[in-house]
Parts: C-alpha cells; structure tokens; sequence
C-alpha cells in the first residue's frame, strides 16, 4: 500500500492522457476531483494486485457519457459514491476496494475520489490499459465476468440498477439512462472477487500512468527530451516524426470518425504517415506499410513538450511524435481480438503485434 | 369477487378504447394476448377494492412505449412477469394483487398476462379512470405515493430497477429506456398496501369498461347507432356532431400532438369543433369556445356504428359522434388538477369547469 | 461638421504608442514612448508627444481609443482587485469541484474568495436540472451585502439557458441596487462550466479597474485640452467597445495589444487574409487575420494561472526579435535567442557600437538593413556565422508561420514591428509579403481604427427551430450585441457564423457562434 498524494495525481493526469489512444476525453475534471478529494479525506491509498486478499470483495467506477457535458455538468461527488452504495445494498456485501475501468483518460482519476469517499483503497490495476469508447470493452469481458448488476447514479440520488442480458447491453442500457439523465452518469459494476481481479485485469496502470506523467515532467524540468525516456519505460516504439499537414474528422453513430496525415521530418524526411481514428487512435500506416494497429496503443506526443495530443486538439501545422505502446497480453488473445482489434473496426487485415511489425518493417 | 372469462377481456378491452380518450392505442393485439393467456392459465379473478385485505400487497403491471410498435412487434408474454421479478427483488416479497394503471387498450389488458400466469387476483381499480400520457399522472402519485421502486424489462429478459423521489423522473427514466429496449416495455411499480389502494384509487374501471364494451359490442350486434344506452352507462354528455375536415399532427417529446378540426352536421351545423390532442384527446372547443377539457374524457365515435375513433384513426372524412364524460371525483380537486389539469398538457389559459357543468346541466 | 479626427493609444510591455488619424483615416503624426510601471504615465507622455506634433490639430480630435494592459496588469499583480461574491447555480450537481479551486491561493484573496452553490441550472436539452432557488440567492444576496464589490454568477448549461443566471442577477439587484456590477457567465464564456466560470469571476474582479481606467483616460485627455472626445476600449478581437460596455465586460480587453497590432496590418496593407507577423525586440508574435479580424483560439487560455475559454487571439510567440543573442556553439551549430538584449539593443548590438552579437547584427552585416546601425562594426563577422545564424532566423518564422495555416497552400504574409528588419524579402510557404509603412506603429493605427463588434456563442437544440431559423436567432443577438457596444446599426455586417454539432447527444445540440461588426455610431 502506498500513498498517491496531490503530485502524483498531476503526473497520473498526464499519462493517462498518454494511455488514452488520442481519445478517453480530457482527464482534467478527474483530476481536479481528486485534488478536491485529497483536500477533504488526505491522500489516496493505493494497493497492488499482490497486496489484494483473495476473497476481497471490489468493484470497478467509472463515469459514462459525453465528456462535453461533465465538463459543464460537474459532478457533485455523490454520485459514484451512490452507484457503489447500490451495488453494495444488493449484493449485501461492502466492498473492500475500487478499481478503475479504463487507465486512459478521464476515467483513470475519477475512482479515486469515489474510493476515498468510501474509505476504501483503490486497487493499481484496470480493465483496458488504456481507453475505448464503451463499458463492455475491458478484459473482464474477456473472462467472462458479467457487467451486471450495473448500478447507475445520478446528481441527483436517482439508482437504476441493470440486470442486462449481456455485457453489450449493459452499456446500450446505461448509455440510455445517461442520456436521460442529461448526458453523464456515474457506474458501479463488475463486482468480482480479488481473484478474479488478479486473473483478468490489467495490473499496475495507475502507477503506469504516474511514471509516465513524472517522466515528461522531469525532463521538461531538466529541460531534456522525453521521448526515449517514455519510449524505453513504455517499451514503446517511435513510429513517425512528422508536421500534421491534413486533418479530416466527422462524427458518424456517436463517434468521431477520421484520419490525419503527417509528412515527414528529421530522419522521416520525404516519407509519409497516416492515422485512422474512431474516438481513439487505431491504426497507423506510412505509405502501404502498417506500422501499428488497434488494440496496440498509438499516441502522437508534441514534438516539443511530449504532451499528448488528441485527436480532436489535432491540427494543421502540429508536430508529433507518433509512438506504438504493446499492448497487454489480454488484449492479443482470440477473444480480445475480437473484440478490439483491427477486424472489429472494420479494417480488413490481421492483427500483428507493434514490436514484430516494427522488426519486419526494419 | 368474480371471474373474467374471454368474453368479459373482451368487452373490458373494447370499452377501455373508449375511456382511453382516443389513446391508448388500438386494443386488438392486446385483446389476441390476453385471450391466449385466460385460454392457457384460466379464467383471471376479479376483487372489489372493498374485498381486498388491508394488509395485501398490491402492484401495478403496466405497459410504457409506443402503442405502434405493439402491433408490429407483438409481446412474447413474459414480459410483465420479468418486470415484476425486478421488483420483487428489490422489495424482497411477492404482490398478492395486481391493478392496471389506466384504463387503455393495452394497459388494461397487460396485468391480466401476470395475473392468469401466477394465479393471482386483480383489482377493480385502476389510477386515473381513464387513460392519461404519463406515468406520474395517477391519482397515487396524487396521494404523495411514489411509483419507485419501478422494475422494468423487455423481452430479451434485461431488466431495470429504478429508484427515484420524483415520480415524473420516473417516467422520464423509464421513457428514456423504452427507446434503447425497443419501443415497448413492461413495467411494475406503485407498490402498496390494501389500505393505500383502497383509499387513493379510481374504484371499478373494469366493471365500467366492461359495461361499456357490452354495449357497444350489442349495438354492434343489432346495427343500432342509438348511443343513448351508451351515454347513461358514462353519464356522457354529447358534445358534437360533425366530420373531420383536416388533422394536424406532429411528434414532439415522443408524444403524438396535434389538432382534428370538425365541420358540424345535423344540429351543429355551421359550428366548427377543435379537438386538440397528444396522444388522448385534451381539449375540445366549438366555434372557439371550449365545451370539455382534460381531465374529463372526450370519445369519439363513428356515428354509423359507434366504433370508437381513436387519436391515430382519424382522418379526413371521418363521421364522429363526440361525447364529454365526466372523469373521476379525485381528478377534480386542486390537487387532481395539479397532475392532469388542462396547464399540466401546456393550455396555461384555460380554466377547469367540469363538462356537464360547461353543458348546462 | 462634428469633429471626427480620432487619437489611438497602444500599450505595449516595452513601448506605448500613439497614432492621430484624420477624418479620412490617414496617418497625421505617429509616437513611440516607453511604458512606465504604472501604465497610466506612460499614456500621458505618449499623448502629449502625439499631440504636440505641428500636423495634429487638436480641436479636430473627436475619438479617443485605447488598447492597454491595465485589467491584465491587475490580474497578475492581484491589485485594484474587486471584492467577489460567486455564484454558482447547479445544486446537486457540481459540488465535487468547488469554484476557484485551481486558483493562485494568492488571487483568491485578493478577490475575498467566498462562494455559494446554489439549486439549479439546466441539462444539455434545456430541462431544467433543479427548480432554481431564488430565496437562496436573497438570503446570499443579505449575507455578502457589505463584503462585496461585484458579483459572478453561472449557471449549469447556460449557454443553452440563462434563465437561472437572468433571474439571480435580478434578485441581486433588487438586494444591491440597480447599478451593482453583475456578471453572468453565459455573456462571457461557452461550454466547460469550471473554465466559463472562471473568466466570469476576473471579469467581475475587474470592473473596478475598467472604471478607473476610463476615468484617468478622460482625465488625461482633458488635460490635453481635449473635451467632449468620445472614449472607446480595443477588445481582444480587434475592435471596440463603449467605455460602458468595457466596464460590463472588461476582460475583453485582454490581450488586446497583438490583435491590434494584426488589425493594424490588415489596415494598412488592405489584406483580409494573412498572417501577421509582429517581430519586437525580444519576442515575434504571430497571428492569423481571417476576413480582416483575428482568429480566436479553439483551447482554454490561462490568465493570470487561471484557466479560462472566454474568446482570446489565437496566438504563438517565440523567442525571437532585433535583440535576440546569437551565439556560435562548439560544434559549429549556431542558435539565436530565446535570450535577448530587448530594448537595450540601441546600446549594446555590436553594429551600435555594444559588445554583443544581436539579431539585428546579423542583417546589418548581410546590408539587409541599410540606415541601421554601422556596417563597419560588423564587418568582421564570418560569412558562414551570419548565413548560419540568418537561415536560423528565417526558419523559425517559416515554422511558425506554417504552424499557423490552417491549410498548405501558400499564404499572405504581413510583417510588422520594429525587428522586421531581420526578415528577407521572400518566405517559403508564402504567396506575398508585405511591409507596411509605418509597421513599427500598427498596434496604435489598429487601436485607432474603429469597428465595433458584437458575439454571442450559445448552445441551441436545432430540433426546436430547425437550422436556418435558429441562424437566424443567433444573427439578430450578435447584431443587438453589436449595437449595444456601440455599432452603428445601419452597418452592421455578420462577418463569422459557425455552428458545430455537439458529440454524444441527441436533439441536435449546437454550439452556434455568430459574430457581428460595424462601423461606430457616428
């Protein structure tokens, strides 16, 4: 167990953004939530996956719903407290610890304010390893391990607790009272035992995040590139260098659909690059040469400051590094193929992983 | 206590077309269900609100959606059942009656499917005597009662429980989820007790539907369009006779609005009628002056046959006979009229004067 | 025949200028002054050195504009700040992040730091999220009676519906008086509550500041001998507003100084479409004219360590100008700036005689730069450093030029400011650069040109009037903005209408911003 103080929060806010694929929405309100958070109830207790009891009884928090509306609707730091508190008066059991859903993004800061309103630590773990746009998409899905009940809670106390029949209905369900409700709601759901959460999550993302964030601040400080820092912690690959020369986006089916294209510079003098995103960045290619794909993660970093970019904050005239970051095993098996991988978002090629595409592409 | 066979399902399903309003929808795929269920589990029991113990617990099962899809996308039947299990669980005990909500052509049918399945009574009562929008808009929700804890399930077997203070976000929530679980969802909620059910319900709504789906199905029978039978059964006063000239509609909030405009026959010719609607017939005006409004009750009938016209079967051409029925005593009190007065359907200018009172009686 | 000669004052970080047009908008006289710490002495001195030129006739003067820095000033410094009592209107929502809680803990004093939520505000559709509590405002309104110079109030999704925020603002007045400054957030800012907020708190801190300001202006003015001139303020969109339209809104004047320094250019070289490229003494600052006014920035902006989104320039500067250092590194690779001898360049470049090798230096020994200091002193300079340290320069402006397009083909450049010397006469990536005469005072002459300029940026659900109607709403409130800043209604002309979907939510919800421009009543 550990403490996650004020300064950790702010690095965790920066690689989360990171970790978000170019999507997951801003995780600035996360952020300000659990500053507040700290104020009120001190510093955060974090635990390890090691450090979980086998019976241990814990549930994942997130929000769900448009980032434009919780950066105008604030929470009032209720709500994913009340979605826990439902969950717990049905099952009649407390929970021993909080998890976040997605380590990339908004999501990765908003559970610890609903853990330290609990009294609870968080656990340093999640169920992507970085950010996708629906509730079914975690590696929990991948074993099985149902969504529901899902406790939704609003502003207002108003529960509504659902039983669907399948992990994709859970979220078609929870998006509708989202909506309802004015746009964005807080969850409660996979409960699961602390060895189901050994077996089927991703471990460590929190301090993934953190180490991140401390990473580019600590270079800005000594005034060095981040970049290979990131680069070597991550295990990550740099795949371009380029000037954003077109970017082109449209919203179609509730995501932001689109692609952007960069030209070469420095050692990518004369070559080219092309991303694809839905929400969040998914493939990336130079010329007919695949350099990375979903659900590897693709992050385009500022040349200068190895701030991430979004895609929505993509423009003409950015310089970005464009890095591959593997992804975790989970996410390479069968079934999470199927669920994240290239074929799902309707590309018509074979997932291979970052580091072989990189190797083969010399 | 009595027992509802296929005839009396009937008749009630044909009379509560007509409390509906002209909403409600059309009664027949209802009327198909709840014969196939009464022929599987038997004939249903009925109890007089005065037969029920104080100490009972009472439910309402009730439809919400669009009644368009229900005659696309019939109801598997286990619907309700689903419904009421979410709540069951939430509350920890099984209902020892059921009641309808409304008097509608699909809500006054859909407790039946539980109750004949479950062998368990229904009530002779429902929450508004006629049939309203909104889920929020019954004489509990009058009584201070709240509709949560509400189960909620469609027929792929998903279920909602909702649980809210404010009976309106109920219906806001539930609304919400009828679009995402396909346009037609079961509902159980207002649970209570027999002395609450006794004390803040409309009292013998399926003994009148009954009545008046008797009579109508007799007239039917006999070629007779004498509604005189049919008016002392409702206490009805007529309001107009006349043909539909033009009907205006538009969707707006998930609600069917608009105007029907009559052109007046026989006495009332060369009088003009409005009749302003969403989803039930609200407001009705001859030569701009309003003779009957919400919450008192405006049918329209075909003036050969006496078949109910409902909001969406009118057209151009249409031959109408309408009547103002007076609605129930609860609904005209300041409270009663906070919940379903003419304001609460937007007419912020029009005063509530009971329709046989605006008659001259 | 009124009198219709206008004077226009800049201040800038380094110099406050001074510009006097005639009736026909052509230059008269033209000063550059220091900038003294107190701001106001330095619009003083440069006023009476303007006036004091033989071609300005003084009893011509009808107008007086000024673009300055004081409401940034008093931001940064935490001074002459008013006294605030927050509002917010969201109860139950909102409460987990509490008004002004990533503020300087100093700022935050220096406004009083006293806040209220109250019940209410509305969801993205316009229903509201709670009946709004009005006998909570009255009772706030009783407590901060006294211990408040102004008020901020927001409210949840008020750029959808400021109904919340109108009738809290009437409640206040009624407590406070009519004339208590008010401010309301959906006047100042869109979407992103805590950032709308924000701005919304500063811009009420400010009035105080915006007031004195015109006073002393006036002041200054009549003891110039100029009475009656009608006073007006550069906003940071390039025009102007009414001196009692600045004190509603006087964070509009932030950042003001660059966006009259682009509408400047656009004014002398007739250009309505460029980049503008302001090269000082230290830094170069780059901004876009699209249609003859300044591209806003899309992100949140900070003020003061306050993050904002109320409308600013949209802005990039580097460290480059006349004074940058260059120096040559071990390994042969020559840098210029980001340090510099900023003004001091007249004394210490080495081809005015100093000891150290500038910017200025460099083009002065290429005789890019004749009449600038004495090519003899630097005659000494290696070609290849000065190529090296030439090609350096040039390719910064390049980029940052490049990073400003919105597209790549190529694009008009404007350069202006008194290090624009240290450019060539051709770009890459540009179609045609232009050197306006008289670069070195485009700050002011933008100041002194006078266009008036109303904006509104709300959220509409199209469902409700459907696109062409709701366009339509929105052209009327940006012209009765205009008007009331100032515009004279004949004139008024929508120069910008953009509407953007919201993601995620059905009912069409839109972001609409319209913004409408004319010429000042008159």
């Amino acid at each position: 167990m550990r403490k996650i103080g004020k300064r950790e929060v702010e690095d965790m806010a920066v690689g989360a953004a990171v970790l978000a694929s170019g999507g997951g929405g801003d995780p600035y309100i996360g952020k300000l939530m659990a500053l507040q958070a700290i104020d009120e109830y001190g510093p955060f207790d974090m635990i390890t996956l090691d450090e979980l009891d086998d019976d241990a009884w814990v549930c994942g928090s997130h929000m769900l719903g448009a980032p434009t509306v919780l950066v105008e609707k604030v929470p009032n730091g209720r709500e994913g407290v009340g979605a826990v508190d439902a969950l717990e008066e049905r099952f009649g059991r407390k929970f021993d610890a909080i998890m976040p859903l997605e380590a990339g993004g908004l999501n990765s800061l908003l559970p610890f304010q609903v853990a330290a309103a609990k009294g609870v630590p968080i656990v340093d773990c999640d169920g992507m390893g970085r950010a996708f746009p629906e509730l079914q998409h975690v590696t929990w899905s991948l074993f099985d391990i149902p969504a529901c009940p899902a406790v939704v809670c609003d502003e207002k106390g108003d529960v509504v607790t659902i039983d669907a029949v399948d992990n994709a209905w859970a979220e078609r369900l929870a998006r509708n009272v989202a909506i309802t409700t004015g746009g964005s709601v807080f969850m409660a759901d996979y409960a699961m035992t602390g060895a189901d959460v050994k077996r089927c999550s991703i471990p460590g993302t929190s301090t993934y995040c953190e180490v991140i964030g401390r990473t580019i601040r600590e270079c800005q400080e000594k005034n060095v590139d981040p970049v290979p820092e990131i680069l070597e912690f991550l295990g990550a690959y740099e795949l371009f260098r380029g000037k954003l020369d077109d970017v082109s986006r449209r919203t179609e089916g509730g995501f932001a659909r689109g692609y952007a294209h960069f030209q070469g510079i420095d050692a990518y003098h004369g070559k080219e690059c092309e991303l694809r995103f839905q929400n969040e960045h998914l493939l990336c290619k130079s010329g007919d040469q695949i350099l990375c794909s979903t659900p590897d993660l693709i992050a385009v970093l500022d040349i200068e400051t190895a701030l991430p970019i979004t895609t929505e904050g993509m423009k003409y005239g950015a310089r970005g590094v464009v890095i591959g970051i593997p992804v975790h095993k989970h996410w390479r098996s069968e079934r999470g193929l199927k669920i994240a991988g290239p074929r799902y978002f309707g590309y018509d090629f074979d997932y291979v992983p970052v580091e072989e595409r990189v190797k083969n592409n010399g | 206590m009595r027992k509802l066979g296929t005839q009396e399902v009937e008749d009630i399903a044909m009379g509560a077309a007509v409390m509906a309003s002209g909403g409600g929808g059309n009664p027949y795929v209802g009327i198909l269900i709840a014969k196939q269920t009464v022929a599987e589990f038997g004939e249903i029991t009925l109890l007089e609100l005065d037969e029920v113990p104080d100490d009972a617990r009472v439910a309402v099962s009730m439809g919400l959606g669009a009644p368009t899809v229900l005659v696309e996308k019939v109801p598997a039947g286990p619907e309700p059942e689903y419904a009421l299990e979410a709540l069951e669980a939430e509350v920890g005990h099984t209902f020892d009656a059921l009641l309808p909500s409304e008097a509608g052509g699909w809500n006054s049918l859909h407790p039946m499917l539980p109750a004949a399945r479950r062998g368990i009574p229904l009530l002779d009562a429902d929450g508004m005597g006629r049939a309203f929008p909104e889920l929020q808009m019954v004489t509990w929700s009058m009584y201070g009662q709240s509709a949560s804890p509400i189960g909620v399930a469609d027929e792929r077997g998903n279920r909602l429980l909702i649980k809210t203070d404010d009976n309106k976000r109920g219906e806001d929530l539930c609304r919400g989820a009828t679009v995402e679980m396909g346009g037609n969802i079961s509902l159980a909620c207002y649970g209570m007790n027999g002395v609450q059910a006794k004390a803040h319900s409309v009292a013998g709504t399926y003994t009148l539907c009954e009545n008046v789906g008797r009579i109508l199905r007799k007239a039917r029978a006999a070629h007779s369009n004498d509604a005189s039978e049919l008016m002392e059964a409702l206490r009805a006063v007529e309001l107009f006779r006349g043909k539909v000239q033009d009907v205006e509609r538009r969707t707006i909030g998930g609600f069917a609005r608009g105007v029907a405009h009559l052109e007046g026959f026989d006495a009332y010719k060369g009088s003009d009628m409005h009749v302003r609607f969403q989803n039930e017939f609200l407001i009705a005006e001859v030569d701009g002056v309003p003779v009957c409004t919400a919450p008192d009750l405006i049918a329209m009938f075909d003036t050969e046959t006496l078949t109910p016209i409902t909001g969406e079967s009118l057209k151009y051409g249409c031959r109408a006979l309408v009547l103002g029925i007076p609605c129930a005593p609860q609904w005209r009190t300041p409270e009663g009229l906070a919940v379903v007065g003419p304001a609460v359907f937007g007419y912020e200018g029009v005063e509530y004067i009971p329709v046989e009172e605006r008659a001259g009686r | 025949m009124a009198k219709q000669w206008r004077i226009g004052i800049d201040v800038g970080g380094t110099n406050t200028d001074a510009v006097v047009l005639d009736d026909k908008l052509n230059l008269v006289a033209a000063v550059k002054s220091p900038t003294t710490e107190d701001v106001m002495g330095g619009i003083r001195n440069a006023m009476a050195a303007v006036l004091s030129d033989p071609a300005v006739d003084r009893s011509q003067i009808g107008y007086a504009m000024l673009g300055t820095t004081h409401c940034t000033n008093a931001i940064v410094e935490r001074k002459r700040l008013d006294r605030v009592a927050v509002i917010r209107i969201g109860a139950p929502a909102t409460a987990a992040i509490k008004p002004m809680i990533d503020w300087p803990a100093d700022l935050r004093s220096a406004i009083n730091d006293q806040w209220f939520l109250v019940q209410g505000g509305h969801e993205f559709d316009g229903r509201e999220i709670a009946p709004f509590d009005a006998d909570e405002v009255r009772r706030i309104a009783k407590e901060v009676k006294g211990s408040c110079d102004s008020v901020a109030i927001s409210s949840v999704f008020s750029p959808v519906d400021a109904s919340h925020e109108k009738a809290a603002a009437q409640i206040m007045r009624e407590e406070l008086g009519e004339d208590f400054p008010i401010s309301i957030s959906s006047e100042i800012g869109s979407v992103s509550l805590l950032e709308r907020e924000n701005a919304t708190i500063l811009n009420a801190a400010l009035v105080n500041v915006a007031k004195t300001t015109s006073e002393s202006f006036i002041a200054a003015l009549d003891a110039e001998g100029i009475k009656d001139a009608e006073i007006y303020l550069c906003q940071n969109d390039g025009t102007l507003m009414s001196a009692e339209y600045a004190m509603r809104y006087p964070i509009l004047t932030i950042a003001c100084g660059p966006t009259n320094s682009i509408r400047g250019a656009s004014f002398l070289t007739g250009l309505k479409d460029a980049v503008v490229v302001d090269i000082g003494g230290t830094t170069t600052d780059l901004g876009v004219l699209v249609h003859g006014f300044p591209r806003e920035s899309m992100l949140a902006v900070e003020i003061g360590g306050v993050r904002t989104n109320f409308r600013m320039p949209d802005i990039i500067s580097i460290g480059l100008g006349g004074g940058s250092i260059v120096r040559r590194h071990e390994d042969g690779t020559v840098t210029v700036g980001p340090d510099s001898v900023g003004y001091k360049v007249t004394e210490k470049a080495l081809c005015f005689g100093g000891d150290t090798l500038t910017a200025t230096d460099i083009v002065v020994a290429r005789g890019m730069a004749p009449g600038v200091g004495d090519p003899e002193k630097v005659a000494f300079l290696a070609p290849d450093l000065v190529d090296k340290a030439l090609a350096c320069m040039v390719k910064m402006v390049e980029d940052c030029i490049d990073r400003m397009k919105t597209s790549a083909g190529d694009i008009d450049v404007v350069l202006v400011g008194g290090g624009s010397i240290l450019m060539p006469d051709s770009l890459e990536g540009v179609a045609q650069l232009k050197r306006p005469e008289n670069f070195g005072v485009a700050n002011a002459v933008g100041s002194a040109i006078s266009q008036v300029s109303g904006q509104i940026e709300r959220v509409f659900s199209l469902d409700k009037l459907g696109r062409a109607e709701t366009l339509e709403v929105a052209k009327g409130l940006a012209r009765d903005e205009a008007v009331k800043a100032g515009a004279d209604p004949d004139t008024i002309e929508i120069v910008e209408v953009e509407d953007v979907p919201l993601a995620y939510l059905p009912g069409n919800a839109t972001r609409v911003r319209v913004k409408a421009v004319g010429d000042l009543r008159i």
